[in-house]
């Protein structure tokens, strides 16, 4: 796995959770700037999903299976749209508080798939 | 940036979040339901793949550990439909599941610490859910709290979504039977 880009999206996702976390407290629903870091996340985690596809299909491995190792590329992709779409329909703190939640996943993550691609973890 | 929330796009949010329907249900996933439910929706992802992919490729490992999993992914899938769903009818069954879920986590949780050899994999409530940040000891408990708060019949109490006080008992309307 691409370790930089790894890093990469999960710092971006901890840094979105943070931003996001202040709207909560300063009691702000999500706007459009969040909104485009949620995009710029998005957008990572896709570069993400076609750079480790390419790297299966090129006969690379994961250390374990590579349907785990599928399932949360997908899964990662799925985080930030959901939550986005979460957002838009409760326009309060707590819409923000949600984002907060996905992107903290997002993160955990990254965390896993490096295990799983590395073999450290499981 | 002092402005305030530019609200163009909140036709639907703004209509539920004021609360003005009758019915008590559709609260149970707005305002800080909206956070239980997405939270309660990433554990049903993540117990029902995990418990699916362990059951299929290597039941005979952990046969018990991978079927409390499953168990737990379908606990989760209740709550959060029921949520979802609202209503007297599902804040109730949420309200059991909540239950059963603490009971469940507790047990295994406990389980897990006395007798090891039983788990050879790890479950989602192994050691009180500390593999998952204690999210699964932390989720039913405040599945309980949120839907002990909400009125039992259609009638509106006009509580902003901000308030974040578990002060729920102090309105001990009661079980407002059926």
């Amino acid at each position: 796995m691409l370790t930089p880009l790894t890093v990469a999206l999960a710092v971006a996702a901890l840094a979105l959770a943070a931003w996001c976390g202040h709207a909560a407290y300063r009691d702000q629903p999500t706007k459009d700037w969040h909104f485009a870091g949620m995009a710029v996340v998005t957008a990572l985690s896709v570069l993400q999903l076609v750079v480790g596809v390419v790297r299966l299909a090129r006969g690379e491995e994961p250390a374990d299976s590579t349907v785990i190792f599928v399932s949360y590329l997908v899964g990662v992709v799925c985080c930030m749209p959901a939550v986005g779409l979460l957002s838009l329909s409760e326009r309060t703190r707590w819409g923000s508080l949600t984002v907060v939640a996905g992107a903290v996943v997002l993160a955990v993550l990254q965390v896993r798939l490096y295990d799983i691609w590395e073999g450290v973890g499981a | 940036m002092p402005e305030r929330n530019g609200d163009t796009d909140g036709s639907t949010g703004t209509a539920r979040a004021a609360g003005t329907t009758g019915d008590g249900g559709r609260r149970l996933a707005s305002g800080p339901g909206r956070l239980l439910v997405t939270l309660y929706g990433i554990f049903t992802v993540g117990a029902a793949s995990r418990s699916l992919y362990q059951l299929s490729t290597r039941f005979d490992e952990a046969p018990l550990a991978y079927v409390l999993s499953a168990v737990a992914a379908v606990v989760y899938a209740f709550i959060t439909v029921a949520l979802v769903r609202g209503g007297e009818g599902a804040r109730r069954a949420a309200l059991a599941c909540c239950g059963a879920e603490l009971l469940g986590v507790l047990t295994v949780g406990t389980w897990t610490l006395v007798e090891p050899s039983a788990f050879p994999d790890a479950t989602v409530w192994s050691d009180y859910g500390m593999g998952y940040l204690f999210i699964p000891l932390v989720l039913p408990v405040t599945g309980l709290l949120w839907l002990r708060r909400q009125p039992t019949d259609g009638s509106e109490r006009t509580d902003t979504t901000s308030r974040t006080g578990t002060t729920g008992r102090t309105d001990g309307t009661g079980p407002a039977g059926r």
